[in-house]
């Protein structure tokens, strides 16, 4: 069974290097060194900041609530944008992601939904908010025609590439006894995309409710002006209290978001009595 | 009628159980009063909203022609102080994320307390944006990329913290027990039981946070954390909208040719 | 001849009241190879995982090097466990690793940490690790990465492993399970001359009857939770193998 060892042991390498690996950490030293000198940095500064730092903290705590109204009414204003931000997004993504796969759908139909979703995905939320702030003016208006065009970059992205993923045979085989186009779409396409989609659908929600925290920043309405205005006056402990809030708000947002996934994504039972 | 199904008695076919129903009602209902009680108190103007098309015809003719004479000076620097900043900021974030996703993964640290304080610091790390994280970094380090840096590098955090946690988690077990029973210390299980397991997930979720975190440099600026957000800034307080064009469309082709490295480079390694 | 491992009441339960273990009492000689058979769910393999405290006993002693291992932990546990190899069912190799680097794991419990990051091992661990993969016919297949063998050959692998370690006893948890009857047979082989050459007890663990006597110098039956054969394996007539495992129909 097992060989004798009649061989002279010869020189063998253990442990080939890996050349390619090996050059890559080279590389991103030198480059972490590069970058760290163009980007100015000094031990000093750092230190400073550091004193600062800890005197900061200082300045934040105790958090305090300085304003109350103007606290609630912006986290109010946010979750609104939030919710209704989603599901406009949600509403215009379905069609555009279905229009976008290219499985299902011809080039006159693909090309013009795909460029949809790259654009709108190209540009981070705020400079979007930035755009309608000057468009439709300051305000919750704004912020909720931002964050519809981010949910339509991201979910209608994750839906085409979910149905371009699907099993085409499910499809066939709905078509095959003479469905509609539309029953093909519910019976065939859709029952193999829609636990993908409550997932990226509830991911969005929640990051619909992170950004609109913060497309205030630059007028568009919710805390995120709020939290600008406190940081402007200095008012750092009340700065503290909000960013407490937006906290707490995320993860309530997050716990509801599990519970939406838990009921849908539950293996569907088939009852009979 | 067949014979065999004269004593059939009709039965219904539900799809989903009473309990069930009442879940999905639930969440239905909830939907709908949220949305119609935000559409009913948000505060819209009506005025704005017809104005809007008009604004947005106003908004695009004064971006046009793009000012591209703007680029060397105005804009080159900064586009580059943004790469820097994208890429530092994901790297301090890679090495602050290991331990901490280590911590947060419940079967590298088997105890509980470790796992939530992780899982903590990690949402807690999620649920600031950038730019707060970069109002923060500005307001204790002053204006410029430091900041920017930072705020990059603790946004991160969360974001592989998380995902590489669960990546760990979901190691096979076979292997690090047969190392356990070698008598292996901890650390050399480490090294040589869950890293080659969970590296390819590694550079998978570094690259694509380097993805998202070009994006988000480029809107640091705004509130002075260096980058071409600041070049942005700039040029809207101005209200030189073709200047503004300008930045937008740079800040365009670097996104895109970002997604087209990342592309690649998983194509060929991952 | 000299004990290796010596287990006095050994018991485990994995729910209170229900004993897989049921006071196991049983020495194991410095030589040969033990095979354990038995139903499944009858605590064969419990009782090897607890050898090496991969599962931890409810009640009981095991002497093993000179002392009860039962309570110990941390480093004193990896002391005793870098002397006792295991080979497992699913071979369990680190997949993206290489063969070679599989192998040397193997002495992770003597090397520290740092040095074995590096690949840094002692040349008579290398040394080692090339003439073990000689006699186990993979001469070849070192810098290889283990996924990219067949399970016989990973097997191989996880066997030499094991030996790597230069342990005082050797146990193997259904090592043959996972293989073909062919691939089997050479698995059985390769353990039997390994642990007799190195001077090794093996103590297996299976399902396979005839492997089990045509590989084994002694035998232990198991059933409900106790040893109720303990000897040669021409001792295992067809009664005896109704009490290991009870009704007929299989025997024919």
């Amino acid at each position: 069974m097992i060989e004798p060892v009649t061989r002279a042991p010869q020189r063998r390498h253990a442990f080939p290097p890996n050349w390619w690996a090996r050059i890559g950490w080279l590389v991103l030293a030198a480059y972490v060194a590069y970058a760290l000198g163009r980007l100015d940095f000094s031990w000093d500064r750092f230190v400073t900041g550091l004193d600062n730092g800890a005197r900061f903290i200082g300045r934040m705590l105790p958090p305090r609530i300085a304003q109350p109204d103007s606290l609630a009414k912006g986290l109010i204003e946010s979750l609104e944008i939030a919710i209704l931000a989603s599901s406009m997004g949600i509403l215009l993504s379905l069609p555009i992601g279905l229009f976008a796969a290219r499985n299902l759908m011809p080039v006159w139909a693909t090309w013009p939904a795909r460029a949809i979703i790259a654009a709108a995905r190209s540009f981070h939320p705020v400079i979007v908010a930035i755009i309608f702030v000057k468009a439709v003016g300051f305000g919750a208006l704004a912020g909720i025609c931002a964050l519809v065009v981010a949910s339509i970059g991201f979910i209608g992205k994750l839906f085409a590439e979910a149905i371009e993923e699907i099993s085409l045979k499910q499809v066939e085989a709905v078509r095959a006894t003479g469905a509609s186009f539309m029953n093909v779409i519910l019976f065939g396409v859709l029952p193999q995309v829609f636990g993908r989609f409550i997932g990226f659908a509830t991911y969005q929600l929640d990051s619909n409710l992170r950004n609109s925290t913060m497309v205030g920043i630059v007028g568009a309405g919710g805390i995120g002006g709020t939290l600008f205005s406190a940081f402007q006056r200095f008012d750092y402990d009340f700065v503290a209290a909000i960013l407490l809030s937006i906290i707490a708000m995320i993860m309530v947002g997050e716990v509801l978001a599990t519970w939406v996934r838990g009921v849908f994504l539950e293996k569907g039972k088939v009852d009979e009595e | 009628m067949n014979p065999a199904l004269a004593h059939v008695e009709s039965r219904t076919w539900r799809r989903f159980t009473p309990r069930q129903r009442l879940a999905r009602f639930s969440v239905y209902l909830t939907l709908v009063v949220a949305i119609v009680l935000s559409a009913r108190t948000v505060e819209v103007i009506p005025e704005f909203l017809y104005d809007a098309p008009e604004q947005m015809r106003d908004l695009l003719e004064r971006m046009w022609p793009i000012s591209w004479s703007h680029y060397p000076k105005g804009v080159h620097d900064a586009l580059v102080e943004t790469l820097h900043i994208a890429t530092l900021g994901t790297l301090f974030a890679l090495v602050m994320a290991l331990p901490v996703g280590l911590m947060a993964a419940n079967n590298v640290v088997p105890n509980r307390l470790v796992n939530y304080l992780a899982k903590l610091v990690l949402v807690s790390s999620r649920s600031v944006n950038s730019l707060v994280w970069a109002l923060l970094f500005v307001a204790v380090f002053g204006p410029g990329a430091l900041a920017g840096t930072l705020a990059i590098a603790f946004r991160s955090v969360g974001f592989v913290g998380k995902l590489f946690g669960e990546a760990l988690e979901e190691s096979n077990r076979g292997t690090i027990e047969a190392l356990e029973a070698t008598g292996a210390p901890w650390s050399s299980r480490l090294a040589w039981g869950y890293w080659p397991q969970v590296k390819p997930a590694f550079w998978s979720i570094a690259l694509f946070r380097w993805d998202i975190n070009v994006r988000e440099s480029a809107v640091l600026g705004l509130v002075g954390a260096g980058g071409i957000g600041m070049a942005l800034d700039t040029a809207l307080n101005l209200f030189q909208w073709d200047r503004v064009a300008m930045v937008l469309f740079s800040i365009f082709s670097v996104v895109v040719v970002a997604e087209i490295i990342v592309t690649q480079i998983r194509r060929k390694i991952l | 001849m000299s004990t290796a491992l010596s287990v006095r009441g050994l018991v485990k339960e994995y729910v209170r009241g229900k004993k897989v273990l049921d006071g196991i009492t049983i020495d194991f000689a410095a030589s040969g190879l033990t095979a354990v058979i038995g139903p499944s769910g009858t605590g064969k393999s419990t009782l090897l995982r607890c050898v090496n405290r991969l599962v931890e006993p409810t009640a009981g002693e095991i002497h093993f090097g000179g002392r009860d291992i039962a309570p110990l932990g941390g480093r004193a546990l990896r002391e005793a466990r870098r002397e006792i190899g295991m080979v497992f069912q699913e071979y369990n190799l680190v997949e993206r690793l290489s063969v070679m680097e599989n192998l040397l794991s193997g002495r992770l419990g003597y090397t520290p940490a740092f040095k074995a990051w590096l690949r840094r091992f002692p040349q008579e661990d290398i040394d080692r690790a090339f003439a073990l993969l000689d006699q186990v016919g993979l001469a070849s297949f070192a810098n290889q990465r283990a996924d990219a063998l067949s399970g016989g050959q990973r097997q191989r692998v996880g066997i030499a492993r094991a030996v790597m370690q230069r342990p005082k006893l050797l146990l193997a948890d259904e090592p043959t399970s996972s293989l073909d009857p062919k691939t089997s047979v050479e698995i059985m082989g390769i353990m039997r001359d390994l642990g007799r050459e190195h001077g090794i007890p093996v103590i297996v663990n299976m399902h396979d009857v005839e492997l089990a006597k045509r590989f084994a110098d002694r035998i232990l039956g198991m059933s409900g939770g106790r040893i109720v054969y303990d000897g040669p394996p021409d001792g295992l007539t067809d009664d005896v193998l109704k009490t290991i495992y009870g009704g007929e129909s299989w025997l024919h």
